[in-house]
């Protein structure tokens, strides 16, 4: 089985490549190549997630080291290394899952370039995997870094009236942090002499350059993540956005923030780890209340769910950092969770968007007597925002604050009030757009999801279900790693 | 085993001589440009660099001319790029009527004036082949003489270049003062103790001089006055090879001749190094017109190949050596598609003139763009390479802070090159294009593809040749 993870990864790559051909013999974007492009980028994806698939499925849970690995010699000591472990398989999937959605998303929404529409979206595909299966420092950059670039054109070209605005402010904050690991990278390798990830998991650093490794690292993922006071980018970006760039940011982007926090900090930092513990937890728990507190004054739908992102990641950078196999298993699950809750959200805010391209929450309301099925769809993942027991949200908060429970109380208490507060916006978002009368006469001609919706709608509710009723399926991949993860860490620190 | 004789080690610089006589005649012949010509030039620069590539190493002239692997490198590198600059200089100058037959010429005199700064083994020949290709470069600079600015950009490049000249001979003097001799081995044998204080300060004056011709701050004040009077392809042209000449020189100075005080001119090479950055990020903000921000933009690249530099030591040469190249391939490229676009005869110059380009010309824009994020470091395009390599080796010897000072200086920089990505694909054009001219266009795309695809191959190559290159530069 060699070879897939880089098949899975390129698989993207080979339809842009395909894209190009059509456009180059069309000599114009006239309706019946817009249509193939659309067609072969929608097969792409499933097929990437055909092969995603099969990753998942010949993945061993019981092995905690990496699998699939490939490994090449490169230049200058750098390694084509490839590799995936309980911790990353499952986003790989996560990312092939939700990439065929943006596609069918866009389907009407995006009317021109369509084009080069497909092509950022697949190229994005195609980095974004690549984060989480790379294996060398290097690769890993790049992949990391270069999906700046197609995620920059899409705000910038298909979004709303302040896209330069919010691309720029995107790209500008990300590339600060980034910049930063790209020193401690390097940096790294020339004290360790390597370039190999899981070489680098086992080597130790002297405690006063884990500190600094840990800070440009932290400056990286918390600006991704994104954690309170950096996060502000993120409403902008996602309120200008389209629908499915939102999708991919908030089901995907973010998750390589929390990704990283496990794959670097905690196993090659572990002292510096313990020592910032108490910035995260309170940087977390920042988070967690006050962006929910924001959230609620919003007026416009998608900033209220941007807000609510960064409150669901505070409970992630609090797991993750408890150090205890409870944390890391709850933050893994609420990343795959919130992957499809907050891509689903965002997608209910695209049906009404579409219809009457407003955001304005005081637009609406009374939704429910002219879209009921809209009602009911939207009525669930505000469930699984708030955290409903039998929805995925429920699972990983619950398991992030026990995990976080045991190792300092109070943030712990005070983290769990998020979940009270959740509840606060989402439902009352819920109730200003679907509940009461219709007031606003403008409504009136609002058609109800329609067929491609649903289709659309079906594998996420499929999805943040059976996560929510079945978790196991999720901890039987992750818990041989996660193990592996916490074990490490407290044989390091000591604790 | 005898020695290579004086004339075989010298067989490139004999070339290009002969060819630029024998063209001269031709041309005078025929009177105006013509396509044999231009091909003859591209012909003799193409065979000098196979010649210098494959030919003997040694030393001739007493030491004046030395031909090691790292003057080859720098050779190869300088004669391509020199060819590449004809092809794109014809088309544009004889679309505003000022083609003339002397063009492929100048650039031949400044190709071998250039590739003997990378040969050069004293002081002497030092100065000699800097003033050879300035020389050709003031003329070509000037060169459209129904311009008022390029006039302007001509004269200020020789009025500023002849003072940088005048300080660097006077530094050059008093090396030799204090040092006894003009050979960098005498004057390196003659500071095993440490270098004095005069002859340290003859090395201030060397670097500043040189600094001129690399345009690194604070002796940049030129480059972006110079960039926008001047022809573009010609800009494309000396903003590329002659920076790697110079610093190839730059490194043979400082390391063979003062390598015993790499302490102290490291100091300097820092400063010169996050002056540069800093200039070349905060100016860069302010312009709008593309040829005087990509001025800014080559001020701050020079800042980071000092930096490499500054590292010292084979690591840091080999950093220099292969930002350098990575440099001048984007640079080339990317003057090359300023050169392909024109709007109505004229040339687009400023960010306005760019909009909407994606859907004019979307080939065009993707090069531009590539460039441009090769410029600011994103992956996976060269310049990254290029970071990769000046900041793991800076870092290696110790310049954390600076290495940090320069990333950051890259992100304010961002600002700029994003802006022209965003003119070019998020705005509306305010008119068609000229169709724009095959031979600049494939510069352009070769460049691109250069510097997105091509680099991962070929770094495999580039990172051993560099290696043995470095060596020989940095170790006497």
């Amino acid at each position: 089985m060699t070879g897939i993870l880089s098949l899975t990864t390129f698989a993207p790559l080979i339809g842009v490549a395909v894209i190009l051909v059509l456009r180059m013999l069309a000599k114009g974007e006239d309706a019946r190549t817009v249509s193939n492009v659309k067609w072969v980028a929608l097969i792409t994806t499933l097929a990437t997630l055909a092969l995603s698939i099969l990753v998942v499925a010949r993945f061993d849970p019981h092995q905690t080291g990496f699998q699939f690995v490939e490994d090449a010699p490169w230049f200058a000591g750098l390694r084509y290394h490839m590799g995936v472990d309980g911790i990353s398989v499952l986003f790989v999937l996560l990312t092939a899952f939700l990439l065929p959605l943006c596609i069918v998303a866009s389907w009407k929404s995006i009317e021109t370039r369509v084009v080069e529409y497909m092509i950022a979206f697949l190229v994005l595909e195609s980095l974004v995997i690549g984060v989480f299966c790379a294996l060398d420092l290097l690769v890993f950059y790049l992949f990391f870094e270069g999906q700046l670039i197609p995620m920059f054109l899409i705000i910038g070209i298909w979004g709303g009236k302040r896209r330069v605005y919010a691309a720029f402010k995107f790209f500008l904050y990300t590339l600060l942090g980034s910049v930063l690991m790209l020193a401690a990278i390097l940096a790294m390798i020339g004290i360790a002499h390597t370039s190999s990830i899981p070489a680098l998991m086992t080597y130790k650093f002297s405690n006063t350059v884990q500190v600094w490794l840990w800070l440009a690292f932290f400056a990286s993922f918390a600006v991704k993540m994104p954690m309170w006071p950096v996060h502000t980018w993120l409403p902008d970006a996602h309120v200008e956005a389209p629908t499915a760039g939102s999708v991919i940011l908030a089901g995907i982007l973010l998750k390589m923030g929390g990704y990283g926090f496990m794959r670097f900090s905690l196993p090659m930092f572990p002292h510096a780890s313990v020592q910032f513990t108490p910035l995260i937890f309170g940087l977390s728990v920042i988070a967690i209340v006050y962006t929910s507190l924001v959230a609620y004054r919003q007026t416009d739908m998608k900033k209220l769910i941007a807000y609510s992102s960064v409150a669901h990641m505070g409970f992630v950078t609090m797991g993750i950092f408890s150090g205890t196999l409870q944390g890391e298993q709850g933050a893994l699950f609420q990343m795959l969770s919130h992957g499809i809750i907050s891509a689903a959200l965002f997608l209910c805010v695209g049906v009404v968007y579409d219809r009457m391209h407003t955001r304005e929450i005081a637009f609406y309301g009374g939704v429910v007597k002219l879209m009921p099925l809209y009602a009911a769809v939207f009525m669930l993942f505000t469930m699984g925002n708030v955290g409903l027991p039998g929805t995925s949200g429920f699972v990983g908060e619950i398991l992030t604050l026990t995990g976080t429970y045991g190792v300092a109380t109070w943030p712990a208490i005070i983290g769990a009030t998020g979940m009270i507060l959740s509840a606060v916006y989402a439902l009352s978002l819920y109730r200003r757009i679907v509940f009461g009368v219709v007031t606003n006469p403008a409504l009136n001609g609002i058609t109800d999801m329609d067929r491609r919706e649903i289709l659309i709608f079906a594998p996420l509710i499929v999805g943040a279900l059976l996560l929510g009723l079945h978790p196991g399926l999720v901890f039987d991949l992750t818990s041989a790693s996660a193990a592996h993860l916490t074990d490490a860490y407290h044989a390091a620190t000591g604790r | 085993m005898t020695a290579p004789t004086a004339q075989s080690l010298s067989l490139p610089e004999i070339i290009l001589s002969l060819s630029a006589v024998a063209l001269l005649l031709v041309g005078a012949w025929q009177k105006r440009g013509s396509m044999g010509l231009n091909l003859g030039a591209m012909a003799a620069l193409v065979v000098a660099a196979i010649v210098a590539a494959t030919g003997p190493l040694g030393r001739a002239f007493d030491g004046g001319l030395v031909v090691d692997a790292g003057s080859v490198f720098a050779k190869v590198i300088i004669y391509l790029a020199s060819a590449a600059a004809i092809p794109l200089c014809d088309q544009w100058l004889k679309a505003r009527g000022v083609g003339r037959f002397e063009y492929p010429i100048l650039i031949i005199l400044a190709a071998l004036g250039m590739g003997m700064m990378a040969s050069a083994g004293d002081l002497i020949a030092l100065y000699i082949s800097i003033e050879l290709q300035s020389l050709a470069l003031y003329v070509m600079a000037a060169s459209r003489t129904d311009d008022g600015k390029s006039a302007e950009a001509g004269l200020k490049y020789f009025v500023l270049g002849a003072l940088s000249s005048g300080i660097l001979l006077y530094g050059a003097s008093l090396i030799y003062g204090f040092a006894g001799s003009t050979h960098f081995d005498a004057i390196a044998a003659s500071m095993t103790h440490g270098a004095g204080p005069g002859a340290l300060f003859g090395l201030v004056f060397l670097i500043c001089g040189i600094g001129f011709k690399v345009s690194a701050a604070p002796f940049h004040m030129w480059t972006p006055d110079v960039y926008e009077g001047a022809p573009t392809p010609v800009v494309g042209f000396f903003a590329g090879a002659p920076k790697l000449a110079a610093m190839v020189l730059l490194a043979r100075v400082l390391l063979q001749a003062f390598g015993g005080a790499i302490d102290q001119w490291r100091q300097i090479l820092v400063a010169m190094a996050l002056i540069s950055v800093a200039i070349g990020a905060f100016a860069g903000l302010a312009q709008k017109d593309l040829k005087r921000l990509w001025a800014y933009s080559s001020i701050a690249g020079i800042g980071y190949a000092l930096i490499g530099l500054a590292a010292g030591g084979v690591e840091g040469v080999q950093s220099m050596l292969m930002f350098m190249v990575l440099y001048v391939v984007d640079v080339t490229g990317f003057f090359a598609c300023l050169t392909a676009l024109n709007r109505e005869g004229k040339s687009m110059q400023t960010l306005d003139d760019f909009a909407g380009l994606a859907r004019e010309r979307p080939a065009m824009a993707v090069a531009l763009t590539v460039f441009a994020l090769s410029a600011l470091g994103m992956p996976p395009f060269s310049g990254l390479w290029a970071k990769f390599y000046v900041f793991k080796a800076a870092l290696g010897a110790g310049l954390g802070p600076v290495v940090v000072a320069a990333l950051l200086g890259s992100v304010v920089a961002a600002f700029y090159y994003l802006r022209l990505i965003k003119a070019m694909w998020f705005d509306a054009a305010p008119g068609p294009t000229d169709a724009p001219s095959p031979a600049a266009a494939g510069v352009a795309y070769a460049a691109a593809v250069f510097a997105f695809a091509g680099v991962w191959l070929a770094l495999i190559f580039f990172d051993p040749w560099a290696r043995v290159a470095a060596t020989a530069l940095a170790i006497r």
